[in-house]
C-alpha cells in the first residue's frame, strides 16, 4: 500500500511517501517559496526518488487546512485532480492536527497555532490517543487572546506547536504562565507523513469531486455583504 | 491515415472554470464553461477569492465533463493545455495546479497557453487562419491590434492607453444603473436607439493604432451628472447608443487602416467584446467593402473558454513549446511569439 502526502496549507512545504507503513521519502521545506513553483516538482522528485509511478499510488492524504488560501488551494487542487485522474481514495486532514501530532509524545493538551494576522489565529487544541490524536477544542479562526481565555479555564499543562507560535510567546506566557510549554524548533515543521498516519486512522474517504479546503472563514466581500444586511445565502 | 491529435484545454483565469478537447488544433469535440456568474453577481463583480474558492469546487468536474462528452481517456490525448496569464493569480492557479498533477499522472506533456492567444485561436475553430493576418482583441483587459505574419509570432501595433474597451463598457454599464455584467447590457440598450448622444472619440496621433477611452467614460458620467443638475431626464438608451457608436467607430476605424497598410489576407476579432453586435455588424460591413474577410468565433468562442486555449496550445505543441511543472500563474504575462 503505497501512500502519497503532500501539505501546502501554510508556507512550509511537505510531501512525503510511505509504503506498507515505512516511510520511504519526506521533503520538507520551511522556506518562503511560492508553493505553485515547488509543489508539483517535489511530488514528482520524491516518487521519482522513491522509484514509485504515479499509477502505484494507493492513497492520496492531503493538509485541507485552514492556513494560506492560495497554499491550501494549490495541495488540495494537486491532490484531488490526482486522487480523481488514477482513482484512488483522497483523506483530508486538518492542516492544525497534522502539526498537532509533532506534539503527540507530550503528556497534556498540543495546541497547534498558525497566525491569521491582526492577532488572530487559525488554533486546534488536541490529546494524544495512541497513533490519533482527540480534538478538545474545534479547529477555528479566532483572537489569540479568546483562545488563551479557554486554555486556562482547562487547567492543563499545554504544548504550542507551531512556526508562528514565536509571534505569540509573551502573550502566552502572560496568560497561561508556567501551564505553557513551547515546541522546540524541530517540531514546528508540519510533515505530510503525520498527514498520511492520521488519514489511515479515518473511516471514510473524500468525495473527490466536491472536496474543497476547510478555510474556517469566509471571505471579507462575503463578510461585508452580511455586514451590509443583503439576502447572503 | 494520419492520427488525429486530442489536446486538453484548461482555463481558469477569471470567472469560469473551463475545460475542453480539441482535435487537430480545429475541431471542437467538448466544450465545458462553468460559469460563476450567478454567483458573483451580488457582489457587483468579480470577487478574486471567490473566484479562486468556486475553481477549486469545479476544477476536476469540468475536466471530467470534457472527457466524458468527448468519450475519450486521458492516455487518448498528446499534451495537456493550461492558461498560464493573465488574469486573476489565484485563479489561473487552480487550473494550473491541476493541469500539473493531471499531466504528471497520465505522463503528458504541459503547455502553458497565453490567454490572448487563446482568444486569437478560438478563430482557428471556425475558420483556418491565413497569414498575414490582423487581429482585433477587445475583452475587459485588452484592447489591441496585433499582426500575424505566421503561426505564433505576435507583433503588438496597437493597444489601450488606458482602459480596455470592456472595462468602459461595464463602467458605463454602471453608471446606466444596469446590472452586472453590464457590456452585454449596454449592447442591447444601444441596438434599441437608432439616436445617440455625441460623445467625443478618441483618435490620438495620427499614425497611432493606439486606443483610449477613459476620456469618452468621463465623458458619459459627465453628461449624466449635468444633465441631472439641470434637473433632466436621461434617456439611457440614447446614451448606451451615443457611447457604443464612439467606441465602435474609432475600433473600425482603426483596425481597416491597419488591415490596408499591412495587407493582411484576413482580420479576425477576439475576446469577450467581440461578441458585441454593434462592433460585429460595423467591422463587417466596412471590411467587406474593403474587400478583406473578416472572422469572429460565435458569442460562445468570444467569453472565456478553454476550446481556445487548445487550439493554441495545439500549434505550441506542434512547435515543440513544452513548460515543466514548476509553472507558476502570470498574472501579467505578456504575449509573446514562440515562433
Amino acid at each position: 500500500m503505497i501512500w502519497l502526502g503532500i501539505d501546502t496549507a501554510n508556507s512550509p512545504l511537505s510531501v512525503a511517501i510511505v509504503k506498507d507503513d515505512v516511510l520511504l521519502i519526506e521533503e520538507s521545506s520551511m522556506m518562503k517559496i511560492n508553493h505553485s513553483l515547488r509543489a508539483m516538482p517535489a511530488v514528482e522528485e520524491a516518487c521519482r526518488k522513491a522509484d514509485i509511478t504515479p499509477s502505484e499510488i494507493d492513497a492520496i492524504a492531503v493538509s485541507e487546512g485552514p492556513g494560506s488560501y492560495t497554499g491550501v488551494r494549490i495541495g488540495v487542487t494537486i491532490a484531488k485532480t490526482l486522487a480523481w485522474t488514477l482513482d484512488k481514495p483522497l483523506y483530508g486532514v486538518s492542516s492544525l492536527k497534522a502539526l498537532a501530532f509533532n506534539g503527540q509524545l507530550f503528556n497534556g493538551l498540543i495546541c497547534s497555532v498558525i497566525d491569521a494576522r491582526r492577532s488572530n489565529v487559525y488554533a486546534g487544541v488536541y490529546r494524544a490517543k495512541g497513533t490519533d490524536l482527540v480534538s478538545v477544542l474545534e479547529d477555528q479562526h479566532c483572537p489569540v487572546a479568546q483562545l488563551l481565555e479557554k486554555l486556562k479555564e482547562c487547567k492543563e499543562a499545554v504544548l504550542f506547536v507551531g512556526e508562528d507560535v514565536k509571534l505569540y510567546e509573551s502573550i502566552i506566557r502572560e496568560h497561561l504562565g508556567k501551564q505553557a510549554y513551547i515546541a522546540p524548533f524541530a517540531l514546528n515543521v508540519p510533515r505530510a507523513s503525520s498527514a498520511i498516519l492520521l488519514a489511515q486512522s479515518a473511516n471514510q474517504p473524500e468525495i473527490v469531486h466536491t472536496f474543497t479546503p476547510q478555510y474556517k472563514r469566509i471571505t471579507e466581500a462575503e463578510a461585508n455583504l452580511m455586514k451590509k444586511g443583503s439576502s447572503y445565502e | 491515415m494520419k492520427k488525429d491529435h486530442y489536446i486538453l484545454g484548461i482555463e481558469t483565469s477569471c470567472d469560469e472554470t473551463a475545460a475542453s478537447i480539441v482535435k487537430n488544433g480545429t475541431e471542437i469535440i467538448s466544450s465545458i464553461v462553468s460559469s460563476q456568474i450567478q454567483q458573483q453577481k451580488k457582489f457587483g463583480g468579480v470577487v478574486p477569492e471567490i473566484a479562486s474558492r468556486l475553481h477549486v469546487e469545479q476544477i476536476t468536474l469540468v475536466i471530467q465533463e470534457a472527457l466524458n462528452e468527448a468519450k475519450l481517456v486521458p492516455s487518448d490525448l498528446v499534451a495537456v493545455t493550461v492558461t498560464e496569464g493573465p488574469g486573476l493569480v489565484g485563479a489561473l492557479l487552480i487550473g494550473i495546479n491541476a493541469a500539473k498533477a493531471f499531466a504528471f499522472a497520465n505522463q503528458l506533456p504541459l503547455i502553458g497557453v497565453h490567454h490572448i492567444a487563446g482568444h486569437v485561436y478560438a478563430n482557428q475553430l471556425i475558420h483556418e487562419m491565413e497569414f498575414p493576418l490582423l487581429a482585433l482583441i477587445v475583452s475587459g483587459g485588452h484592447t489591441e491590434l496585433v499582426v500575424m505574419k505566421s503561426h505564433g509570432s505576435f507583433e503588438l501595433i496597437g493597444e489601450t492607453r488606458d482602459d480596455a474597451a470592456g472595462e468602459a463598457y461595464d463602467k458605463v454599464a454602471r453608471v446606466l444603473g444596469l446590472p452586472y455584467p453590464g457590456g452585454p447590457q449596454v449592447d442591447q440598450l444601444a441596438l434599441m436607439s437608432d439616436e445617440g448622444i455625441d460623445f467625443p472619440r478618441a483618435w490620438l496621433e495620427k499614425d497611432s493604432y493606439d486606443f483610449s477611452f477613459s476620456g469618452l467614460k468621463s465623458a458619459v458620467i459627465n453628461y449624466k451628472h449635468n444633465m441631472e443638475q439641470k434637473g433632466g431626464k436621461i434617456n439611457h438608451a440614447h446614451v448606451a447608443a451615443g457611447f457604443q457608436q464612439s467606441v465602435v467607430e474609432v475600433l473600425t476605424v482603426k483596425t481597416v487602416k491597419a488591415a490596408r497598410e499591412y495587407d493582411v489576407k484576413q482580420v479576425i476579432a477576439a475576446g469577450g467584446v467581440a461578441a458585441n453586435q454593434g462592433l460585429r455588424k460595423s467591422l463587417t460591413a466596412a471590411l467587406e467593402k474593403e474587400g478583406i474577410p473578416f472572422y469572429v468565433p460565435p458569442i460562445s468562442l468570444c467569453t472565456d473558454n478553454a476550446a481556445m486555449i487548445a487550439a493554441a496550445g495545439y500549434e505550441m505543441w506542434k512547435s515543440g513549446v513544452r513548460n515543466d511543472s514548476s509553472m507558476n500563474g502570470r498574472p501579467g504575462m505578456p504575449l509573446k511569439s514562440w515562433n
